[in-house]
């Protein structure tokens, strides 16, 4: 079992959970986060106050598979979350200790 | 910077006391006219025909009716018109000011700001009713500097028009016109000091202020025997004009407002931390509210619905909307970004700007006010302001103190007889040489003058005032209170509860 935890652009969110949807994972968790890479900030002008905004809107796309899930997986949201420009995000691949389905109490792959 | 700061202060005493010592020469000479025998008014149906027509002539246009010895009554146009503009320039402070100023904020301090204007609106309306209204508009004192006692808890004051200032609408009504104007005046100055003044040294300021500053300064510019009031009073020392306020209103409360910042200092975390508008779709709303009242506010000073008021919105309109399309034009110069608050600055400051003027120029001066407008604010709130790096928070100072000011001046430079021929009444502007001033055009010496002891008595006033607060009270919240921000600590509640 592998944790994929994806930060991408939010308007990118949509394209890449219909992926994931195609390659039948059920399930996800999107968090609204904030942060910077490459990318920077921007910076914001008030009449006579200029800002830096260091940290940029994106999403934090987490789910957890099969270790067999895990390539097509990461190969559909790098396709989907791309569009060439600095700024697209990162995808970070963990390993998972185990899993429970609080529901039915099973755990391992079949409770993902 | 401190010594600046010193040094700046210094040169406005001096000129401070150099205006108050004219101001007490002056009134030496001071001398009263011999009050023209009033023949019996008589009543409108016992009138000649020929006296009737011209009364009528005269109500219909706003005009002089002592002379068919008819006493005037409040006329149905006129009345409707000024009951509507007194809601106007209600709706400029509640909610228009409200939200103007509460949007540029940072949310934590978003009811501070409505309870300052609303707190205000109260306080004022009370000391108003009291005082406030006779002080500016009574006349027993004789006095140039303040008015009198007459009008103590609106004694009289019935739908009889009071003739000293407008024939055809009913006192009562120009009574709450004027108040109006007396509520968003202090609240103007508190953009300024947003986000770190204790709301009770805000009252106790605004209790003080109105009293030292307002009401001396609002008989000197509008009381029938004011100071320099140029177009209604015969025996004006300084025939200077002002419209709609712009020494009253906006040079007050800007200049005010400058030197309130100053004692109070700076913002904790100015300069270092970013302090972003919370919601600059609150602003706009607010600036909407603002021009539209603001039609009330300008439009309205004519005190009938008669040809100048009409000039009046025409002119407003244009140099309102010039600046607000002048000030983002120079961020997308030099900035590469047109700016939503670029705009309704640039909107605010063509208001302000106008209004001194707004009755008294053509559209060509009101273009002129517009272009000028959307240019010098800018530079006050952009440059200036970054060099000397006081802490205007809402630019109070940058908008209305230098605005008000240059509106003052350009309304010297720009008044067309045309337009309104009030500038040269053999009544009033022949006799307490307005009109020689306009017709040698020299009228900006006297706007000068006017500007000088405005400058001079907001400074001064406002120096004494908030020392006098800060002894008694204290002026700032705890660093805690003020990093938790005022609507908790002050008031109790939170403007978002998500």
């Amino acid at each position: 079992m592998k944790k994929i935890e994806a930060i991408i652009k939010p308007f990118k969110l949509e394209e890449v959970k219909d992926a994931l949807s195609e390659l039948g994972i059920e399930g996800m968790t999107v968090t609204e986060v904030k942060g910077f890479g490459r990318q920077k900030g921007h910076t914001e002008i008030y009449r006579g106050s200029e800002y830096t905004v260091d940290f940029l809107p994106k999403i934090k796309l987490e789910i957890v598979v099969a270790d067999g899930a895990v390539e097509g997986a990461v190969g559909a949201i790098v396709k989907t979350a791309k569009t060439g420009k600095i700024g697209d995000g990162k995808v970070f691949i963990l390993p998972v200790e185990s899993a429970i389905r609080i529901r039915t109490d099973e755990t391992g792959d079949k409770a993902v | 910077m401190k010594n600046k700061t010193t040094s700046v202060l210094r040169l406005l005493a001096a000129v401070a006391s150099l205006a108050i010592l004219g101001a007490v020469t002056s009134t030496l000479h001071a001398e009263d006219a011999p009050a023209a025998p009033a023949p019996t008014p008589v009543a409108f149906a016992d009138a000649p025909l020929k006296a009737q027509t011209a009364y009528l002539q005269a109500a219909l246009t706003n005009g002089d009716p002592t002379a068919t010895n008819i006493a005037p009554v409040a006329i149905a146009g006129h009345t409707a018109w000024l009951m509507v503009s007194a809601a106007l320039v209600l709706l400029m402070t509640l909610p228009g000011l409200a939200l103007f100023y509460g949007g540029l904020v940072r949310s934590k301090n978003v009811l501070s700001i409505l309870a300052m204007c609303l707190g205000i609106t109260g306080l004022v309306t009370i000391i108003w009713w009291a005082v406030g209204y006779s002080l500016v508009f009574g006349t027993n004192f004789a006095s140039p500097f303040i008015g009198g006692t007459e009008f103590f808890f609106l004694k009289g004051i019935d739908s009889a028009p009071n003739t000293s200032y407008a024939y055809w609408i009913p006192q009562n009504v120009f009574c709450i016109f004027q108040l109006t104007f007396a509520i968003i005046t202090p609240a103007l100055i508190f953009g300024a000091t947003a986000e770190r003044l204790k709301f009770t040294a805000l009252m106790a300021f605004v209790g003080l202020w109105m009293f030292v500053v307002y009401f001396p300064l609002a008989h000197m510019v509008w009381g029938a025997t004011g100071f320099m009031n140029g177009v209604w009073n015969a025996d004006a020392k300084i025939p200077a004009i002002d419209f709609a306020g712009g020494t009253v209103v906006h040079m007050s409360s800007g200049w005010s407002a400058l030197i309130l910042c100053l004692i109070l200092g700076k913002r904790i975390g100015h300069g270092k931390e970013p302090m972003p508008p919370h919601s600059l779709v609150l602003t706009m709303i607010g600036t909407g509210l603002l021009w539209v009242g603001w039609y009330g506010f300008n439009a309205g000073s004519a005190l009938a619905a008669d040809s100048v008021a009409a000039n009046a919105f025409l002119t407003t309109t244009i140099a309102t909307a010039i600046a607000a399309f002048v000030w983002p034009l120079l961020e997308f110069i030099l900035k590469g970004k047109p700016s939503v608050l670029g705009m309704c600055s640039g909107a605010v400051a063509g208001l302000v700007v106008i209004t001194p003027a707004c009755g008294f120029v053509n559209t060509t001066g009101a273009v002129i006010i517009g272009v000028l407008a959307g240019v010098i604010p800018y530079f006050a709130v952009t440059v200036v302001k970054n060099i000397f790096k006081y802490d205007d928070a809402l630019d109070t100072f940058g908008i209305h103190g230098v605005g008000g000011t240059i509106g003052a001046l350009l309304t010297g430079v720009l008044a067309n007889p045309a337009v309104n021929s009030n500038l040269v009444s053999d009544a009033y502007a022949a006799k307490n040489g307005l009109k020689a001033a306009i017709e040698s055009h020299t009228l900006i010496i006297a706007q000068a003058k006017a500007a000088g002891i405005t400058i001079a008595l907001a400074v001064i006033g406002t120096l004494v005032i908030t020392f006098i607060v800060k002894l008694v009270i204290g002026l700032r919240p705890s660093v805690e209170a003020e990093h938790q921000g005022l609507d908790i600590t002050d008031h109790g509640e939170e403007g978002y509860n998500h």
